[in-house]
């Protein structure tokens, strides 16, 4: 059986350029992730790993380097193919949790089905499903504003988990969050990866970095330790 | 994404933000809407002081004495005494037929005029029956001057509708009473019919007395204040000007038409000089309109720019969710052409009805520009669209994560 991993990214490099200021922020990054894997990413501040879940994300584009999702080169997609990915198979989770202000929590699991063109009845059943499913079934209807942070990361999850994604990435879910709702959360996760989800979690917690299987160490922007780093860059 | 459900989310998304959406909405309605008002309100006004000149009789040449020049000075129009009832006489004796119809000598004088128990101060005016003809005007009761009654010097008079109002009161029969001016009592003879003048146009606020009585026992004076001719037709009109003036110049024995001590304006003159007056008031208005314009469009302006920060966070995410480009530009022109509508629909209604109150108020007709309508609309519409949707588009164009960063 021919096992292509579902990231595969092969000498990426960061650099931000500012004026005479030149900061490397990834450093010939090249690592694999399997089907079904999950991955929690570690590292201190400012060592890179929020920019490398933002280019698996599809959110930013690497200043060189190949990243593979599915077998397919991500940096030759337009914008609109970009768009697609985002949309179809990737479920990102932010730290911020980042819902639509003043809007509710139905609304905002529906926003990703609405651009993949999801018929209105069907979006509904849908986020009320994955709603149910993260244990908010009774506040479908309030507003960010009135849930908590543990809530409204709960909404976050069941928005990146409303188009059934393959791959699931999450930049520091619980990092707004009490320990006890954190728990919760990493609950949902372990579920989610029972049940076939790909996921890629940074922390900065070794208790959350606990659940994953696999724990990804960066540092300076370079892998320092990978337990299962069998890659062999060409 | 149908174009229906952009529609659906477009409405709900400005329902989401209550106070911009009405900020941004009343800015267009206030710039639209003062634009048309206040054009309105210019081409109003220039038709009526037009129909109202229009309304004073038709091809009408009038005769003023003054305007000479001594030295460097040019005197005031009529400030002269040179015109007499013998140069209307000779005008109507020896300017063809062909050229004028009939010529009206006057006298305009200011007087307290008195009843038993009220009075008012008005425009008397000494003419002769064809004063009438000349200016239209016809007969609300009685009869105008006659021809016997200025040759009689009869102590007669004949007053407009708002005289008779100001001192008999509404509806009452004027006809038969007496009134006293100059030390004079008259009776009343006739009442005109009213021609609807406002202001210092008002031809309904004029007692009319013979020509003979105003110059002998009212005003002490021979001189005339104008001579009206109306000409034969609107073809003449320039031919029996200079006729008029060749004769005048004659009978004064003055040379140089430069040292004429009369002027001749022909009521084309004076509707020029009158729509030129009112169009100055329309251009001043029509700048008021375009400074509201500019300021309702600087307040559109603002709040699409104040909420970019938010609006370029929420484009980040919808972009990380999976929105396409064109998706995010369809949003923000849907939305922005809501705005621009409904504000725009609201501002000239706005503007039509204030325009019609104000019309009312100040009895003139009511008018309304379509051509301001279009530019109000099309401006605060163009800005709207313009600043909803560039920073739109500005921000579609940046890495997701860039946009949903911003600062």
């Amino acid at each position: 059986m021919n096992k292509q991993p579902i990231i595969e990214t092969k000498h990426l490099f960061k650099i931000y350029k500012s004026d005479s200021l030149e900061t490397v922020a990834l450093a010939d990054i090249s690592f694999k992730v399997d089907k079904g894997e999950f991955v929690a990413i570690m590292g201190p501040s400012g060592s890179g790993k929020s920019t490398l879940m933002h280019i698996l994300g599809a959110l930013d584009k690497p200043t060189s380097g190949e990243y593979w999702l599915e077998g397919k080169s991500v940096e030759k997609l337009t914008d609109d193919e970009l768009a697609e990915i985002r949309n179809q198979k990737i479920g990102f989770v932010f730290q911020a949790y980042n819902l639509l202000p003043r809007t509710s929590a139905l609304k905002n699991v529906m926003l990703p089905m609405v651009y993949a063109g999801i018929s209105k009845e069907e979006r509904f059943a849908r986020a009320e499903k994955y709603l149910k499913m993260v244990g908010l079934a009774d506040r479908m209807w309030h507003t960010s504003s009135q849930l908590s942070g543990g809530q409204q990361q709960r909404v976050a999850i069941a928005r990146a988990l409303s188009l059934n994604p393959a791959l699931i990435l999450a930049d520091e879910p619980t990092g707004n969050i009490a320990t006890c709702q954190a728990e919760e959360i990493m609950t949902i996760f372990k579920q989610l990866n029972r049940e076939g989800h790909t996921i890629v979690m940074i922390t900065h917690e070794p208790d959350i970095a606990e659940h994953a299987q696999r724990v990804i160490y960066i540092r300076d922007g370079k892998i320092v330790n990978d337990p299962k780093n069998n890659f062999k860059p060409k | 994404m149908d174009f229906f459900e952009i529609v659906t989310e477009g409405l709900g998304t400005l329902g989401l933000n209550k106070t911009r959406t009405g900020l941004a909405i009343l800015g267009i309605v206030i710039g639209i809407g003062s634009v048309i008002t206040l054009v309105s309100l210019g081409q109003s006004t220039q038709r009526s002081v037009q129909a109202q000149i229009q309304s004073l009789g038709a091809n009408l040449l009038t005769v003023m004495p003054g305007a000479v020049r001594e030295g460097n000075v040019r005197g005031g129009l009529g400030g002269r005494t040179t015109l007499t009832l013998d140069d209307a006489k000779a005008i109507v004796d020896l300017i063809p037929q062909n050229l004028i119809k009939n010529v009206s000598p006057e006298l305009n004088g200011r007087s307290q005029i008195t009843t038993a128990g009220s009075n008012t101060n008005t425009q008397v005016i000494g003419v002769t029956p064809v004063y009438a003809e000349v200016h239209k005007i016809e007969m609300a009761q009685g009869n105008f001057i006659s021809q016997r009654e200025v040759e009689t010097m009869a102590k007669v008079a004949v007053i407009g509708p708002q005289v008779a109002t100001d001192l008999f009161g509404e509806g009452s029969l004027a006809v038969g009473k007496n009134i006293r001016l100059n030390n004079q009592t008259l009776t009343i003879v006739g009442v005109t019919v009213s021609k609807g003048g406002t202001g210092f146009m008002n031809q309904d606020d004029l007692v009319f007395v013979p020509l003979t009585t105003a110059q002998k026992q009212l005003f002490g004076q021979d001189y005339l204040s104008s001579i009206a001719i109306e000409a034969a037709s609107d073809k003449v009109m320039v031919q029996a000007e200079e006729e008029i003036g060749n004769l005048l110049l004659t009978r004064h024995k003055i040379a140089n038409p430069q040292q004429a001590d009369f002027s001749i304006m022909s009521q084309q003159d004076i509707i020029n000089t009158a729509t030129s007056m009112t169009g100055t008031f329309t251009t001043l208005l029509s700048g008021i309109a375009a400074i509201s314009l500019l300021v309702g469009g600087i307040g559109i302006m603002n709040i699409m720019l104040v909420t970019v920060t938010e609006r370029t966070r929420e484009i980040g995410l919808r972009k990380a969710l999976g929105a396409k480009k064109k998706d995010i530009t369809a949003q923000f022109l849907i939305e922005s052409v809501i705005l621009t509508f409904t504000g725009g629909i609201l501002g000239i209604i706005l503007g039509i009805a204030a325009s019609w109150i104000i019309s009312f108020i100040i009895n003139t007709g009511f008018v309304i520009s379509f051509g301001a309508i279009l530019l109000a609309f099309a401006v605060s519409a163009g800005i709207g669209i313009l600043f909803g949707w560039y920073p739109a588009r500005r921000a579609s164009n940046l890495e997701p994560i860039v946009a949903l960063r911003y600062e």
